[in-house]
């Protein structure tokens, strides 16, 4: 038994387009030279572990917002670290404000191929009175024409936790 | 808003330990060749090896007296082993050029994988380890669709909480440049402004019109480098008008995902006195880094180059989202090497690592080209512009300080593991006075061309390099 002969094509997106359906093709350049494709698939499933960041993320299942501060400097982290970035000391964990003001802000109009069905979205910097640096997370219920840097706005969390950072977000403050 | 935050950043953290390399200079490194491959979306006759092979063999083309016994080993370099799913590729390309039992080793260091390379191969002839050290690197993104390579891009921002919000590197961008003009269009220029939104609103309008003017530069300028993937006789307004990828950078101030290499050859002072008669001289190297997470980046103070003052700087907190500390050290550190004290002066060129319009603009402060905050008036001055270059608008300072006189990442493309070494090839050429006879055409040769920089820059600013090469005739 042999296949049909492979289709042969001197535009690399149409090659690329005939992989998924046939498996193989080849492309031709300029001067005749053939180069053969196949499509060759990648797929694993990791065992990841949060580790010494676990607390964060089964926090947010309470709708719990953590932050870390620092046992020698006291400098307050929104975005929890296990020691000191500047003197090295370990950190403990401590209760967010759930509520903050945009630091800065985009609108993703595209993206990686594992969100590009959720476009547009926006992601933002946040930070908290008291608070030395921020988190990063999603700001919805809100356009890209109406968000601006210091717009106050505060959590909400995933009824359903994924044990993700996605399952908090930002939408705008009810109350000023 | 954004008053300065509570708290005890400010006097706890009182800026990065001043870079004080080289504690020991080495041997004199002097760069004798370099060569790339047109770097283009997709070279589908060509594997990694292949196109490694003829950069090197560009490269040995311009030395003929050099053979292949005298490169004592190599350094290699590639980014990411996802976008051709081949371990340990390095050790196939020092194998295909025939470099085998001699010493190589990989380098990985994110978008400034090259860069590093560069400085690896300098550190290996520096130290007197090598006298000839073959740095040579690649990419080869056309292996996977466009926004899966992005996937691959964005796995180099923290995979807990960073990537899974949807990451994607130019969305990073976008926010940095929006606090950038948040921090020095805003708070500047329309201070007079009362209404909130509507003064970002201009902010953002009078800031990436700008941008845009970069995209210009470099897309037009690379219209005589035949090596560039994406040369354009593009318009301000054709910028601005193209689709919006990350608000508000637009898909012509973006880097696209490349395949090519380019190789580059190291040598001690004798070895290449014995290949050329006009070496150029690595007079200075730095390298810096900066937190991964973007959300930890502290709010300190600035590191001063010479002529600034901390006064000057007493109400920015620093480097925040909106400045490269790591560019900013990696140039103090090479600068200091090189013994240039002010670079705008003693530089010729720079080629810079402009994966978005807005980080050129704000490496442009990081350099110290200008101050923080006077990266749109640089442009608007017309410093970083090549003179005889048509740009469709008023450059008056055009030749000052070229940046990107070869089209940049934004027109050359950005096969990361090569992108590095790339800037050092043309840089070399332009200290050769060579860019006449490799681009086919002189008009993108600046005259008199002595000392220039190169550039390499990683993730969020997470890693920078900056290189010094000087002709030494």
């Amino acid at each position: 038994m042999s296949r049909a002969p492979l289709t042969k094509s001197r535009k690399f997106t149409e090659v690329q387009q005939r992989l998924s359906s046939e498996g193989a093709a080849i492309f031709v350049d300029r001067e005749g030279k053939e180069a053969l494709y196949v499509l060759s698939p990648y797929r694993i499933d990791y065992v990841h572990s949060y580790a010494e960041d676990s607390p964060f993320f089964l926090g947010l299942a309470e709708h719990r917002l953590r932050g870390s501060r620092c046992t020698g400097c006291a400098y307050v982290y929104g975005t929890p670290r296990g020691h000191c970035q500047f003197c090295g000391e370990p950190t403990e964990w401590v209760d967010l404000p759930l509520s903050g003001k945009v630091h800065s802000w985009t609108t993703c109009h595209f993206g990686s191929e594992a969100f590009l069905k959720e476009t547009p979205y926006n992601l933002v910097l946040v930070e908290f009175e008291g608070v030395n640096s921020l988190l990063f997370s999603r700001l919805k219920d809100c356009g890209e024409k109406d968000i601006y840097v210091g717009m106050p706005v505060e959590a909400r969390f995933a009824p359903e936790p994924k044990f993700s950072i996605t399952d908090v977000w930002f939408v705008p403050a009810t109350k000023k | 808003m954004a008053e300065t935050k509570k708290g005890p950043k400010r006097d706890l953290f009182p800026g990065t330990p001043t870079p004080s390399s080289p504690r020991r200079p080495g041997r004199r490194v002097y760069m004798v060749s370099g060569g790339v491959t047109k770097f283009a979306k997709a070279h589908p006759t060509m594997d990694f090896r292949l196109m490694c092979k003829r950069a090197f063999d560009l490269a040995k083309a311009d030395v003929p007296n050099l053979t292949n016994a005298m490169i004592d080993g190599s350094r290699v370099s590639y980014f990411s082993d996802h976008f051709s799913r081949q371990l340990k590729a390095a050790s196939m390309v020092q194998d295909y050029l025939g470099l085998n039992p001699r010493g190589s080793v990989r380098i990985e260091w994110g978008g400034a994988t090259g860069g590093e390379c560069f400085q690896a191969a300098y550190e290996a002839v520096a130290s007197g380890r090598m006298d000839c050290c073959l740095a040579v690197g690649y990419e080869t993104m056309s292996r996977v669709p466009t926004w899966k390579g992005n996937e691959f891009i964005a796995l180099a921002s923290d995979t807990n909480f960073d990537f899974p919000l949807g990451g994607f590197y130019t969305g990073y961008y976008a926010l940095m440049v929006n606090r950038h003009i948040y921090e020095y269009v805003r708070r500047r220029k329309f201070a007079h402004v009362k209404d909130e939104r509507e003064a970002q609103r201009l902010a953002v309008e009078y800031g990436t019109r700008i941008m845009a003017k970069v995209s210009v530069k470099n897309h037009r300028n690379a219209l005589d480098n035949p090596y560039a993937q994406y040369p354009k006789a593009i318009d301000v307004e054709g910028v601005l008008h193209s689709e919006m990828v990350s608000y508000p950078l637009t898909r012509e101030q973006i880097c696209t995902m490349s395949d090519g290499a380019a190789a580059v050859f190291l040598c001690s002072e004798e070895r290449a006195k014995e290949l050329t008669d006009a070496p150029v001289q690595v007079t200075g190297v730095g390298c810096g880094t900066d937190t991964m997470r973007l959300a930890d980046r502290p709010f300190g103070k600035v590191l001063l180059t010479p002529k600034e003052k901390a006064e000057e700087y007493a109400d920015l907190p620093y480097p925040g989202v909106h400045s490269f500390r790591a560019g900013r050290a990696a140039g103090l550190e090479a600068y200091r090497h090189a013994g240039i004290e002010d670079p705008n002066r003693e530089l010729d060129f720079i080629e810079l690592h402009d994966a978005y319009s807005s980080s050129e603009i704000q490496t442009y402060e990081d350099l110290g080209l200008c101050k923080y905050g006077e990266g749109y008036d640089f442009v608007e001055r017309g410093d970083p512009f090549l003179k005889g270059v048509d740009y469709g608008f008023e450059v008056p300072r055009a030749g000052a300080i070229p940046v990107n006189p070869s089209g940049g990442l934004i027109a050359c493309g950005h096969p990361v593991g090569a992108t590095g070494l790339m800037q050092a090839v043309f840089a070399f050429w332009q200290l050769e006075g060579s860019i006449g006879k490799h681009f086919g055409s002189g008009r993108l040769q600046i005259p008199n061309a002595r000392r220039g920089a190169i550039h390499s820059h990683a993730g969020t600013g997470s890693a920078v390099t900056v290189s010094i090469l000087e002709a030494r005739p």
